[in-house]
């Protein structure tokens, strides 16, 4: 099929009472030699003197060295440091006070106003740097093992000292030498697969779940042998190893057969960040603000 | 400008007659770039470069192969005094066909923001989201948004020039160099070879492949502008221009970079920080403005008066919209900056401008809406005509809303929620969306000699699932963006945030759910569409032969 010729296509007809054309035509295509229309014009020239104007009010225009400044004297580095000074202000008297009061004064009957504030104040801070990992309703990530702070069952301690201190410096990370330390085992080529499935099934029949009994058996001296120094021998765990309670029904990384298996096969533990400023570096929190959240999650319900 | 179309009359004649030494030409250079690509190949860094570099040997080399056949060959005659229409048709096939696969990766990532599952294991690092995003948005405004410009840009050049395009093959060379550059970029964009700005993500080696290609297709248009037999040049050729250079302009100084090897993708920019951040805005917001707004309004000033059967509204209008439409527009990049390391003077700067653009943004859809003063009736029988005017109702929606946005008062609540993302979908799948649909409605019988389209009540369809999804699509991010932005900045009495960044993720989750439905409705438009064009050129009754004005060969 050959191409279409170059040829002049049939010109536009005009309809009676059509306005002027230019008496351009390009492929019949005609234009009319209508005005602009007056209300876009005039709204046009009205930006253009707003804008003028805008530019006189606010920095705007590039000079040698620097720009002009703009006759309001805006600049929204100034607003918003004049925005955070503000707020500071206002709290500056209840921050000194958290810092000053003993963790475990700031309770609802001695302190009523200043544990109001660090409830909601720790929810807030909560909400920026812990829900991350712990859930906006601080439920937990079973599948990442983020624990769960609502429950009481508590791997470094529940009191609020303890949520303090394991707060202020996190746990088994590199930042902060102070942060809690442990590390569970991986069992995989210590025991044999005999061995590894007992204790599994062990484990499982002391936090009363199902389990097959004659394995289970088998599965104490394995669990006496090997977990017990830390679990202890009744497997109720030791806060100051963070070695966890497992028999209580509450699992970390879940508590079915698979699950358990994995994690003595090939060890789990997480790592949390340290978060006080003043302990390390890395840490992103004022003492106030470390006092507030460890003050926010003991009252969720499982504080000791 | 006489001496100038003589000047080219003689090069045509010239490479007549040099055909044979043209030949050798070309054969040497495609034999270097087999061999160079080889080469480089083999000392490749990276695995996308690799893979680059292979695909660049095979194309090279079977050209090579094809070449070395037809060498010798005798020249057909260049016929002069017909319209050189096989570039239009190809590129609006590939028009078609990017859409669609542009339109099916916005469904699969607005689904995957909805439910993240959908970034499943076995495709992390090539199919995830951070990789389909990229591949997403070029392959809309670059692939589909691009072919449609240089269908638009090959056809309407020549008719309103009344002259074949200037330079023989070269415009198969920029058509399909423009191919080549997409699956590049695509490819690329799978395998993590980006430079990191968006909208401008292809490293090095492909920008370089890009500026070739692009200024072939301006030696075209300006080679058919001068060509013309027409005393004026048409005010849509005057965007096209504009779209054309700019674009050069922009991405030429976005994409300064140094390579790391000549053997690998990576590359570091040559300026960085604010400045970096600022260059990356002025090209992205002018992206925008260039290539979304000119070239589409070159489109639409040709294709509205045309399906109207209506004149142009306001010559005067036109002139002084368009000037300063391209003198506003390349300011306003600084509002994507505001409350960031840019100095504050800059950010009022694009402010100011961004605002001062809105009425020469309008001027553009006055003069198509105006048009049809006189022919609104045919809005009720021509679905295709419903689809430009609606895609220019859209664009001065959209056209509205950005100066809206740019306010620094504004702009503090909606920068970076989901209002953002519906304002450019309002615009891309609004306006640019469906005056590309309407352009190949009118296109496709014209290009293959068909009496008219298959069927208007399937363009119908397309029309309400088209508008229908994009209402879907705007309406649920203006809920999500202006319900995330007022949760972010929400504190309580002592200055403490209220919601953390997953309280806003979950409460958006049911207008994700929506948004990703009115994706479903755009892209089955499309498949709508693509069918009734199928079947518009296998299936259609034949024009009647109309009396040609020039005696056929």
């Amino acid at each position: 099929m050959t191409d279409q010729k170059i040829e002049t296509s049939n010109e536009q007809v005009l309809q009676e009472g059509d306005p002027n054309t230019t008496g351009h035509v390009w492929d019949g295509i005609k234009e009319f030699d209508n005005p602009m229309p007056r209300w876009w014009l005039w709204t046009f020239y009205a930006c253009i003197v707003w804008g003028i104007g805008y530019t006189i009010a606010y920095p705007a225009w590039p000079l040698i060295n620097g720009a002009t400044a703009g006759l309001l004297g805006y600049s929204t580095r100034a607003e918003v440091a004049a925005d955070i000074a503000e707020v500071d202000a206002a709290n500056a008297p209840i921050l000194a006070r958290m810092e000053e009061v003993a963790l475990g004064d700031i309770t609802p009957d001695a302190n009523p106003d200043l544990y109001a504030y660090a409830v909601q104040g720790g929810a807030a801070i909560f909400a920026s740097w812990c829900s991350q990992c712990h859930g906006s309703g601080a439920a937990g990530v079973q599948a990442s093992g983020y624990p769960n702070l609502l429950d009481d069952d508590w791997l470094w301690g529940g009191t609020i000292d303890d949520i303090h201190l394991t707060i202020s410096h996190g746990i088994r990370n590199e930042d902060d030498p102070n942060a809690h330390y442990s590390e569970m085992t991986a069992f995989d080529e210590i025991l044999t697969n005999d061995e590894i499935a007992s204790v599994v099934q062990y484990v499982r029949n002391m936090s009363g779940q199902e389990a097959e009994a004659t394995l289970a058996s088998a599965g104490e001296e394995v669990f006496l042998n090997n977990c017990a120094a830390c679990h202890t021998d009744q497997g109720t765990g030791d806060q100051f190893l963070g070695a966890p309670n497992l028999t209580d029904a509450i699992w970390l990384y879940g508590g079915s057969e698979e699950a358990i298996e994995y994690t003595v096969r090939y060890s789990r533990f997480g790592v949390m960040p340290p978060w006080s400023a003043d302990a390390s570096d890395a840490g992103r929190l004022s003492e106030a603000e470390v006092r507030a959240v460890a003050v926010y999650v003991h009252s969720l319900g499982g504080g000791e | 400008m006489e001496q100038l179309r003589m000047a080219l009359t003689v090069l045509n004649r010239s490479t007549m007659k040099g055909r044979s030494m043209l030949d050798y030409v070309k054969l040497l250079i495609l034999g270097l770039v087999t061999l160079c690509a080889a080469i480089a190949a083999n000392y490749a860094r990276d695995v996308p470069y690799m893979v680059h570099m292979v695909l660049v040997m095979i194309t090279a080399g079977g050209l090579f192969l094809y070449q070395l056949r037809r060498t010798g060959e005798p020249v057909m005659p260049v016929p002069t005094h017909e319209y050189m229409d096989g570039p239009v048709k190809a590129a609006a096939i590939a028009t078609v066909f990017w859409g669609i696969t542009g339109f099916l990766v916005g469904v699969v990532i607005a689904f995957q923001l909805a439910y993240p599952q959908l970034n499943f294991d076995w495709s992390q690092g090539y199919l995830n989201f951070g990789r389909l995003r990229p591949l997403h948005t070029s392959a809309v405004i670059f692939a589909f948004g691009g072919n449609a410009l240089l269908a638009a840009s090959f056809y309407i050049v020549q008719r309103t020039s009344a002259a074949r395009l200037w330079g023989g093959n070269l415009t198969w060379f920029v058509f399909w160099g423009y191919q080549f550059f997409i699956v590049l970029a695509a490819t690329g964009y799978v395998m993590g070879a980006t430079q990191g700005l968006e909208y401008a993500e292809p490293e090095w080696y492909v920008d370089l492949w890009l500026t070739v290609v692009w200024v072939a297709f301006l030696a075209v248009f300006v080679g058919t502008l001068l060509n013309r037999k027409e005393p004026h040049i048409y005010v849509a050729n005057w965007f096209l221009l504009a779209f054309i250079v700019t674009v050069a302009m922009l991405h030429v100084v976005n994409n300064m970079s140094v390579p790391v090897s000549i053997f690998g993708s990576r590359s570091v920019q040559v300026m960085s920080g604010v400045q970096s951040a600022m260059t990356q805005w002025w090209y992205g917001h002018n992206a925008v403005g260039f290539f979304l707004t000119a070239g589409f309004l070159g489109m639409m000033y040709y294709f509205i008066p045309k399906q109207a059967e209506r004149p142009v509204y306001s010559y005067k209008l036109s002139i002084i919209h368009f000037w300063a439409l391209i003198f506003l527009y390349i300011w306003a990049g600084p509002h994507h900056l505001h409350y960031t390391a840019l100095p504050d003077w800059a950010s009022t700067l694009g402010m100011v401008f961004s605002i001062i653009l809105w009425m020469p943004s309008w001027g553009g859809m006055i003069n198509g809406l105006m048009t049809l003063s006189g022919a609104w009736d045919k809005l009720r029988t021509d679905p295709v005509l419903r689809m430009m005017v609606t895609s220019v109702a859209f664009y001065g929606m959209s056209t509205f809303e950005g100066p809206m946005m740019s306010i620094r008062a504004v702009n503090s609540l909606s920068h970076y929620t989901d209002w953002t993302i519906g304002h450019v979908h309002s615009g891309a799948l609004g306006w640019n969306g469906m005056i590309t649909f309407g352009m190949l409605y009118y296109l496709f019988p014209k290009l293959w000699n068909r009496q008219r389209l298959y069927s208007l009540r399937l363009v119908s369809w397309h029309y309400w699932l088209a508008t229908i999804g994009i209402v879907l699509y705007a309406s649920s991010m203006w809920v999500t963006g202006i319900m995330e932005g007022l949760m972010w900045r929400e504190v309580d009495a002592q200055g403490f945030l209220v919601n953390s960044f997953a309280d806003t993720v979950e409460a958006k989750f049911p207008m994700y759910v929506v948004r990703g439905l009115g994706g479903v409705m755009f892209l089955s438009g499309a498949l709508i569409m693509a069918y009734n064009l199928w079947m518009t050129v296998t299936r259609g009754p034949a024009k009647a032969e109309a009396p040609a004005m020039a005696p056929a060969e």
